[in-house]
């Protein structure tokens, strides 16, 4: 009772990832442009980042761009078939996505800290820009900490045998995709923050 | 990579035991036919709220006895009060729009009807699709839960505007917990949306049969898959409009709350946020959605169409697919035709009444392919036929009022009119309603093995055909009259010589609603005791008609299929299935 698999089949899993990131990109681009709408509109923005932060940020960013190096060794490693060595690799991104989820959640405690919040701005600027930078960044955090998640998952899974190459490479994809989100998210909500 | 992955679905047998089978069915087939079924009684709830709204607008002093036992406070005696007409004209919106009409043309007969057209097994990942019924299920309870909180469902509309959205219970009752299961609702169901139109397109892309190329879809699977791109970008805005809109309420954010509002008496403790950023992201997500929901209609009217007309659509495959692709992406840059009147810069009102002039020469040159394709046909007037017929005419005239609303000028006074209302009801409303009809009454053989009665398709056709007209097409004269739109009751100055005609048109829309009964009796009868439906009743060309009514778990019996040639093999009786090699007799 089996059928011939289909003559157009692309390995689902990635085009569904692929369909998946589309999507994903517009959402973030709808927040993002509700922070370029809030940030115009406002008579006083306000730009509170020392240069403590923006290092922190650059730290941060240095850590997913290497992790995205290490995922795309998993991704070969996957390829070639030595799961000993892909694990290994998972691992680390694993590590860096854990770090680099540590670090944000040291910026966002520091600015809670000074009274920061959702609502109020302690330097007395436009309260928007606790809402969009808790509510940009916060999604990203989000998409980061989920990824790790399921890099352990995928990882438990190829180990065991249950997942092949093509998982690791469609969760290569998605990590990539996040990573990318931060090229936007660092430079419009950090460096265009800075005192 | 194992070479079977991609026909991952076929390798498990079929499951056993009740749940499995109907409840969390993986199954597309028993999917589909869930959407269908939350669609309809959805669709019987939303018409229940419509007739208190206009038995209420015929006659402002009338008791309805029931609406009291629903909400005391909304309701004192049977008597709405103005805020709870607003309640109930909100949910009528909401339930129609999502769980209606984005549902039930592309969700029920999409999940049903799409792998086997495109010839696979199953959808590309059956797990996920059991996860977007159960995901969209779940946005329906909360929905619908809004009627039995303490202060009842929120008043802001379908379109659920800011500030009044964004503010407390300060603006009103069902501005609390209404508002807020309202956001979580929609939240969710953008969530189903999301995953259903992935699943659509991967499917359609990568499931498709032996000789099955883009040039041999059929229409109704084009429709589905193009719909489910504009799907794919529409609802992923519309998410983060949610998002953004509970924050407001429950995180005290001001995306939405301008300084300074005072509401009741009360200024808010908000500031800097901004109205008009909410209505930049609802239409940048509503105006596709219209064609969200139009969209399959088109589809699936031009699916069935060949089939009544036996021949081939004026310009074959290509220039209605076109026509749809280009519906579905202007779609995207005419949003700003719902907010000429915003207060946005009227520079800005230009620039979008352009685009909105140029998307309707794709609709208009679909209209012009359906009605040419009509002359000297061979027709069959069977019921689905009959409600295709009625799809065209109610698009043409809906789509007449859109001329007069796209021009900034005229709408300004036509805006927050009944015209309005009479508009989107014939081009949305009621035309995604007649093809889903088209579509019911058409593949019901397929879905439940058995033929529904054609008398009493042709009856339920009939009456609402004509009552429909009645509703909408007064609705639209009552709008170049003033009549205001969400006004609960017509009791001033100059709207009181509109109360006969207000009055007309509720007597015309309760004796709609009843003769859906004539639908609901024929569909629940004919399910149990109607004949039993051969594979093949209207003489179709498409795989879904090449297969068992209904089709076995993996759709073919393990047959392999392969497609020789497109779906609009026809040439008066005769006719020629996809997967038949014999030569093509309308040389498509
Ligand atoms: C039985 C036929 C129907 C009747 C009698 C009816 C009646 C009404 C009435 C009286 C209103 C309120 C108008 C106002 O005060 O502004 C309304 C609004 C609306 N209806 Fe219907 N309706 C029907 C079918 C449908 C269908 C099939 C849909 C599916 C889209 C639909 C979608 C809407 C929407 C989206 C609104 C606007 C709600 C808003 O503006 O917030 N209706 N309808
Ligand atoms: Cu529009």
């Amino acid at each position: 009772m089996l059928m011939e698999s289909s003559p157009y089949g692309i390995e689902k899993k990635k085009l569904g990832m692929w369909v998946f990131i589309i999507s994903d990109a517009c959402t973030f681009a709808a927040f993002l442009f509700a922070y370029g709408y809030m940030r115009v509109g406002a008579p006083v923005w306000g730009t509170p980042f020392e240069f403590s932060s923006i290092l922190n940020g650059m730290l941060m960013t240095a850590v997913l761009l290497s992790s995205s190096l290490t995922m795309l060794a998993a991704v070969r490693a996957a390829q070639a078939g030595t799961k000993a060595s892909a694990n290994k690799w998972l691992g680390v991104t694993m590590l860096l996505g854990a770090i680099f989820a540590a670090l944000h959640l040291r910026e966002w405690f520091k600015l809670i800290g000074e009274g920061w919040r959702l609502f109020y701005n302690p330097t007395g600027g436009a309260a928007q820009f606790g809402a969009t930078f808790f509510s940009v960044t916060g999604l990203h955090l989000t998409h980061v900490v989920t990824g790790v998640i399921a890099l352990g998952f995928i990882a438990r899974g190829y180990n065991q045998g249950r997942y092949d190459e093509s998982h690791v490479e469609t969760a290569g994809l998605y990590w990539h995709f996040v990573d990318l989100v931060w090229m936007f998210v660092f430079p419009l909500m950090y460096l265009m923050n800075a005192q | 990579m194992e070479p079977m992955s991609a026909h991952a679905a076929t390798h498990h047998a079929p499951p056993q035991g009740f749940i499995r089978k109907y409840v969390f069915s993986v199954d597309h087939k028993i999917i589909g036919i869930q959407y269908t079924t939350l669609s309809l009684v959805a669709a019987f709830i939303g018409m229940a709220l419509s007739w208190a709204m206009r038995i209420h607008l015929g006659w402002p002093d009338a008791h309805i006895p029931l609406l009291s036992m629903f909400s005391p406070n909304g309701a004192p005696g049977g008597l709405m009060t103005p805020e709870y007409y607003l309640s109930l004209m909100t949910m009528h919106g909401t339930i129609m729009a999502f769980f209606v009409l984005t549902a039930a043309p592309m969700a029920g007969f999409g999940n049903f009807m799409l792998p086997i057209q495109v010839g696979a097994a199953d959808m590309a990942f059956p797990r996920l699709n059991m996860a977007s019924f159960w995901v969209t299920f779940v946005g329906f309870v909360l929905a619908c839960a809004t009627f039995f909180i303490p202060d009842g469902p929120p008043l802001s509309g379908w379109t659920a505007y800011a500030p009044l959205s964004a503010v407390g219970t300060v603006a009103g009752p069902g501005q609390g917990w209404g508002q807020n299961f309202w956001g979580l609702s929609i939240a969710v169901f953008c969530v189903a949306s999301l995953l259903g139109a992935l699943n659509f397109i991967v499917t359609t892309l990568d499931l498709r049969t032996k000789g099955m190329t883009l040039s041999r879809l059929p229409l109704s699977t084009w429709a589905w898959f193009i719909n489910a791109w504009v799907s794919l970008l529409a609802f992923a805005v519309l998410l983060p409009t949610c998002l953004l809109l509970v924050l407001d309420r429950l995180g005290g954010t001001s995306f939405f709350i301008p300084a300074g509002l005072v509401i009741n008496d009360q200024l808010q403790p908000h500031s800097g946020g901004s109205p008009l950023l909410f209505q930049h992201l609802f239409w940048f997500f509503g105006h596709p959605e219209v064609y969200i929901i139009i969209l399959p209609a088109f589809g699936i009217v031009s699916h069935i169409l060949p089939t009544f007309i036996r021949k081939p659509l004026v310009g074959g495959w290509k220039a209605i697919t076109y026509a749809m692709i280009a519906v579905g992406t202007l779609s995207f840059v005419v949003w700003g035709h719902h907010m000429f009147v915003s207060g946005m810069s009227p520079f800005m009102a230009m620039v979008f009444s352009v685009p909105t002039l140029f998307i309707t020469i794709p609709s208009v040159i679909a209209v012009l392919i359906w009605t040419f394709s009509l002359y000297r046909a061979n027709m069959r007037f069977d019921t689905p036929m009959l409600f295709s017929l009625g799809f065209i005419s109610l698009f043409i005239s809906g789509g007449i009022g859109g001329f007069f609303l796209a021009q900034p000028s005229t709408d300004s006074y036509l805006h927050a009119t009944s015209f309005v209302v009479g508009h989107f009801h014939f081009t949305m409303g009621l035309s995604a309603i007649f093809a889903a009809f088209a579509g019911f009454y058409y593949w019901f053989p397929k879905m439940w093995g058995r033929m529904m009665n054609e008398t009493l398709g042709k009856v339920h056709f009939w009456l609402s055909f004509v009552l429909v007209y009645c509703v909408f097409m007064t609705m639209h004269l009552t709008g170049f009259a003033g009549a205001v739109r969400r006004y609960s009751a017509f009791v001033d100055d100059f709207m009181v010589p509109l109360i006969p005609t207000q009055r007309f048109i509720s007597v015309a829309a309760l004796l709609l609603g009843a003769a859906q009964f004539i639908f609901l009796f024929n569909a629940i009868w004919s399910r149990f005791q109607g004949p039993k439906a051969p594979d093949n009743p209207w003489g179709a060309t498409t795989l879904e008609w090449d297969t068992t009514s209904p089709p076995p778990f993996d759709n073919f019996g393990g047959r392999q299929i392969t497609v020789y040639h497109g779906p609009m093999e026809y040439d008066g009786e005769a006719s020629v299935m996809q997967t038949s090699p014999e030569v093509s007799v309308a040389g498509t």
